[in-house]
């Protein structure tokens, strides 16, 4: 992996992509996951079905309480499916029988954050090349201080600790953290929500130029439809309780993807078609919470 | 007017403490309750704790005051520092697994009720002597306080600390060595200041009712002898060392914690 | 104060419960259930003080077993009024001393969080008061008070009441500022923001005023009956150290304990009733 980041640094052409890469390749198939307290069945996840091929940026998008987080924690190795499978690289990362582990190669950035506060920059990036890889202290910080410098001049906060960084800063950082560890699958989960439109905007470029560069397989999970659109190769709508695939839709706007394009007509038709059917889904949700509530 | 504001207030510190002092020795002097009269009022204190040859024996000058601040703080810093060794330990390792959690916690849970001081008594019993009994006494509350703290802190830290790390390939040791130990910082200093405050507490407690020196034993001699102003002397003198005390403390955690810095708004 | 893991388990065993709308068993699910890990550690803590005892470990040859301790409570305590008036007399002290220290102290700390003025004058000589230990007052409140009872609720009242004070001025200080923006802007009175913001944003604050007040007022109580007077649980314990029976000695502390958590749980019960809106949560 590392003769291909070096070669594109090398190629001068910084926003061309990446090739696709070797590792990646994400089977879900028939998922389900039934939460089970007291014997109150809840649904969470019903038969679904997403398969993602290695290098894709795929985004999940669906209203609160879709079995979104349900799914990710599936990947990530938090939790384990009640039916299905799923897949990574052809071998199987969980079913029924099988509980997940998490590992460095699908590697989880977190909605409200998770760099550990007592750590500096360069300690954070560094933490899991030093776990898994066995890699020296001095050559894993080679590699982290390459990261970092290359994701927008991040090298130059290495010795801050977050709290000291911009929010957007500390979530560029994490990312960071965990392309450092060239994992199969990079995790993002609503990683930007908590950020005003401009600084999201800003995020949007960084973490495209990092996809760019770094290219990896990620699994973006969202409730912003234009955000999924604008960074993904692939949409895919989840339905509310018990979750489902309702739709999946392919962008076919070109890389690089520039802010202007979101004016484009090709954009519009994809926004509307999609606003359709989450929109349809948000209304049902919002009737069954009033019913809850009653 | 930031500056009239600020002179305000240190007038009006002045002005409650001046106060406070003037009603101490105008309702001991010249208030015809007898209860107000019985006390000891603020100039003989000071003259007392002043002077080089006090009436009943204690003041700066006298060496007898510094062996009794030796032995309240040796006591206090042995009982504390024995409590901090065991129960950070214990409240780390409760929080860090479940099953411990289970057998130590119902432990816990049956011996916290019982109010420390309550133990003075079984403690002679069970130490020789009672120099052990008051250290031991000592030593329970904070320690209670101490492990207490420590597992609120293990249990606090977020989730997605735990994930984040299993994510980047951490066994069950780092994650106790590089989230659960500095996540938990934070409580287990607030844990301390707690805990330091409560073995100052039942130290003078124990003192009174079981030693030989130290401050809480000049207090009750002092009343038992008469010898009143001596009792606000000591009374004064425990409430400085205690406040010294809480105040090392806090400037060992604000050491430990440096990554709490505010922001420095460096903009991202 | 039960056990932080045992109150989030029943936390959401009540919030479970009350998702199939049976409150009536919520209230029984309240009280912490122990699981086995925790009742065979106790069960151990029991037959090591029982070996403990038996074969004469070094401090151990004056302490008696669990089953004499049991056998000695009920042949010379159980049913004997002194032994229930200490119990009383305890309570008593407890309870005046912590409904004096609330009573003065919440209205303290709310003077002190809302007037700037009160607070610069006041606030030194507070902080120069509270490191002092309740109980090194003892010998001026035995001065100062006419009867030893007297004296004994000061000192009661003083362990809780500078934890109060605090407590409550804390929570002033931390309410938001916007609820403040808010009422002002909808044209609250003085005494509106006072009634609607200020005291309902500080129950939480009191609440844990409280609970510590509780737990310290129990310790002062039992260490001034000890040091000074002639009645109550602190008393009765130390009396069994003084002649020399040490199986009062344990029954008093275990009395002691079983008062403790009694009032704590009352103490719990009457925040969780101040705070409606805590349970949801």
């Amino acid at each position: 992996m590392e003769q291909v980041m070096k070669r594109d640094r090398g190629s001068n052409n910084s926003e061309g992509l990446a090739p696709r890469p070797e590792f990646g390749k994400l089977s879900i198939r028939n998922a389900g996951k039934t939460y089970d307290p007291q014997g109150s069945a809840v649904v969470a996840v019903h038969d679904c079905s997403i398969e993602i091929e290695a290098g894709d940026f795929v985004a999940i998008v669906g209203p609160s309480g879709c079995g979104k987080s349900t799914l990710m924690n599936v990947l990530a190795g938090f939790d384990n499916v009640t039916s299905g499978e799923v897949y990574l690289d052809d071998s199987l990362l969980a079913s029924p029988r099988q509980a997940p582990s998490p590992g460095a190669d699908r590697v989880v950035v977190f909605q409200n954050g998770a760099l550990f506060p007592w750590k500096t920059v360069l300690e954070n990036v560094t933490y899991g090349l030093l776990k898994t890889n066995a890699m020296s202290r001095a050559s894993a910080e080679e590699k982290a201080k390459d990261f970092l410098s290359r994701c927008g001049g991040l090298d130059k906060v290495m010795r801050s600790y977050p709290a000291q960084l911009s929010s957007g800063m500390q979530r560029r950082v994490e990312i960071v953290r965990a392309l450092v560890n060239e994992p199969r699958i990079l995790l993002l989960d609503e990683p930007f929500r908590a950020m005003d439109t401009i600084s999201k905007t800003t995020m949007h470029q960084h973490l495209l130029k990092m996809y760019s560069t770094c290219r990896r397989t990620i699994v973006f999970i969202t409730h912003d439809l234009e955000e999924a659109i604008y960074l993904s190769d692939k949409v895919i709508v989840m339905t509310t309780r018990p979750g489902t695939v309702k739709l999946e839709l392919t962008v076919p706007l070109p890389r690089p993807r520039t802010p202007e394009m979101t004016a484009s007509v090709e954009y519009m038709d994809l926004k509307k078609e999609a606003i359709e059917s989450v929109h349809e889904e948000a209304k049902k949700a919002f009737e069954r919470g009033e019913r809850e509530l009653a | 007017m930031n500056t009239v504001v600020r002179n305000e207030k240190y007038w009006l510190m002045a002005a409650g403490y001046i106060g406070a002092i003037f009603l101490w020795y105008a309702s001991v002097k010249w208030l015809p309750i007898s209860s107000f009269n019985r006390l000891p009022d603020p100039l003989s204190v000071i003259r007392e704790w002043l002077s080089p040859d006090p009436s009943y024996g204690i003041s700066i000058f006298t060496s007898d005051y510094y062996v009794h601040i030796w032995y309240s703080t040796y006591r206090a810093f042995t009982a504390f520092f024995l409590a901090v060794l065991l129960g950070v330990p214990l409240g780390i390792f409760m929080g860090w697994n479940a099953k411990f959690r289970e057998f130590s916690g119902a432990l816990v849970g049956l011996l916290r009720p019982i109010p420390p001081l309550a133990w003075v008594p079984l403690a002679i019993l069970l130490f020789p002597g009672v120099e052990p009994a008051v250290i031991f006494v000592t030593f329970l509350v904070a320690f209670f306080a101490t492990t207490m703290n420590t597992l609120v802190g293990v249990r606090s830290i977020d989730e997605d600390y735990f994930r984040a790390a299993r994510c980047l390939g951490a066994s069950r040791t780092d994650i106790l060595r590089d989230v659960i130990v500095p996540g938990a910082l934070p409580h287990i200093f607030t844990g301390l200041q707690i805990a330091m405050g409560a073995a100052w507490f039942s130290l003078v407690a124990g003192e009174m009712i079981a030693a030989q020196y130290g401050l809480g034993y000049v207090i009750w001699e002092a009343y038992n002898l008469i010898q009143y102003p001596t009792i606000v002397i000591g009374m004064a003198t425990l409430g400085i060392v205690g406040f010294l005390s809480s105040a090392a403390i806090r400037w060992v955690g604000q050491r430990l914690m440096q990554w709490r810095e505010e922001s420095l708004g460096l903009g991202g | 104060m039960p056990d932080v893991e045992e109150s989030i388990r029943a936390a959401h065993a009540v919030k479970s419960e009350r998702s199939t709308n049976n409150t009536k068993r919520a209230f029984r699910l309240r009280i912490p259930r122990i699981r086995w890990r925790g009742a065979l550690a106790i069960v151990g803590f029991f037959i090591l003080w029982d070996l403990l005892v038996r074969n004469q470990a070094p401090g151990f040859d004056s302490i008696p077993s669990p089953l004499a301790v049991i056998q000695i409570f009920f042949k010379q305590f159980a049913f004997t009024a002194t032994y229930w008036h200490s119990w009383f007399v305890s309570f008593q002290r407890v309870m005046y001393g912590f409904i004096l220290a609330q009573l003065l102290g919440i209205p303290l700390g709310l003077i002190l969080g809302t007037r700037k003025r009160v607070n610069y004058l006041l606030f030194p000589i507070i902080e120069l008061l509270r490191p002092i230990p309740p109980l090194a007052w003892v010998p001026l409140s035995i001065l100062f008070w006419p009867t030893n009872e007297l004296s004994i609720v000061f000192i009661t009242f003083i362990g809780a009441f500078f934890i109060i004070v605090i407590n409550v001025y804390d929570g002033v200080r931390t309410i938001r500022k916007e609820h403040f923006w808010l009422a002002q802007s909808l044209g609250a009175s003085q005494s509106t923001i006072f009634r609607r913001i200020i005291i309902p944003s500080v129950i939480p604050s009191i609440a844990v005023g409280m609970t510590l007040g509780i737990a310290v007022t129990w310790n002062v109580v039992i260490a001034a009956e000890m040091i000074a007077s002639d009645s109550g649980l602190g008393r009765l314990t130390w009396e069994g150290y003084v002649s020399g029976s040490p199986s009062i000695v344990v029954v008093g502390m275990i009395s002691i304990g079983i008062a403790g958590y009694l009032s704590t749980i009352i103490v719990d019960y009457i925040e969780k009733r101040m705070m409606p809106w805590k349970q949801l949560s």
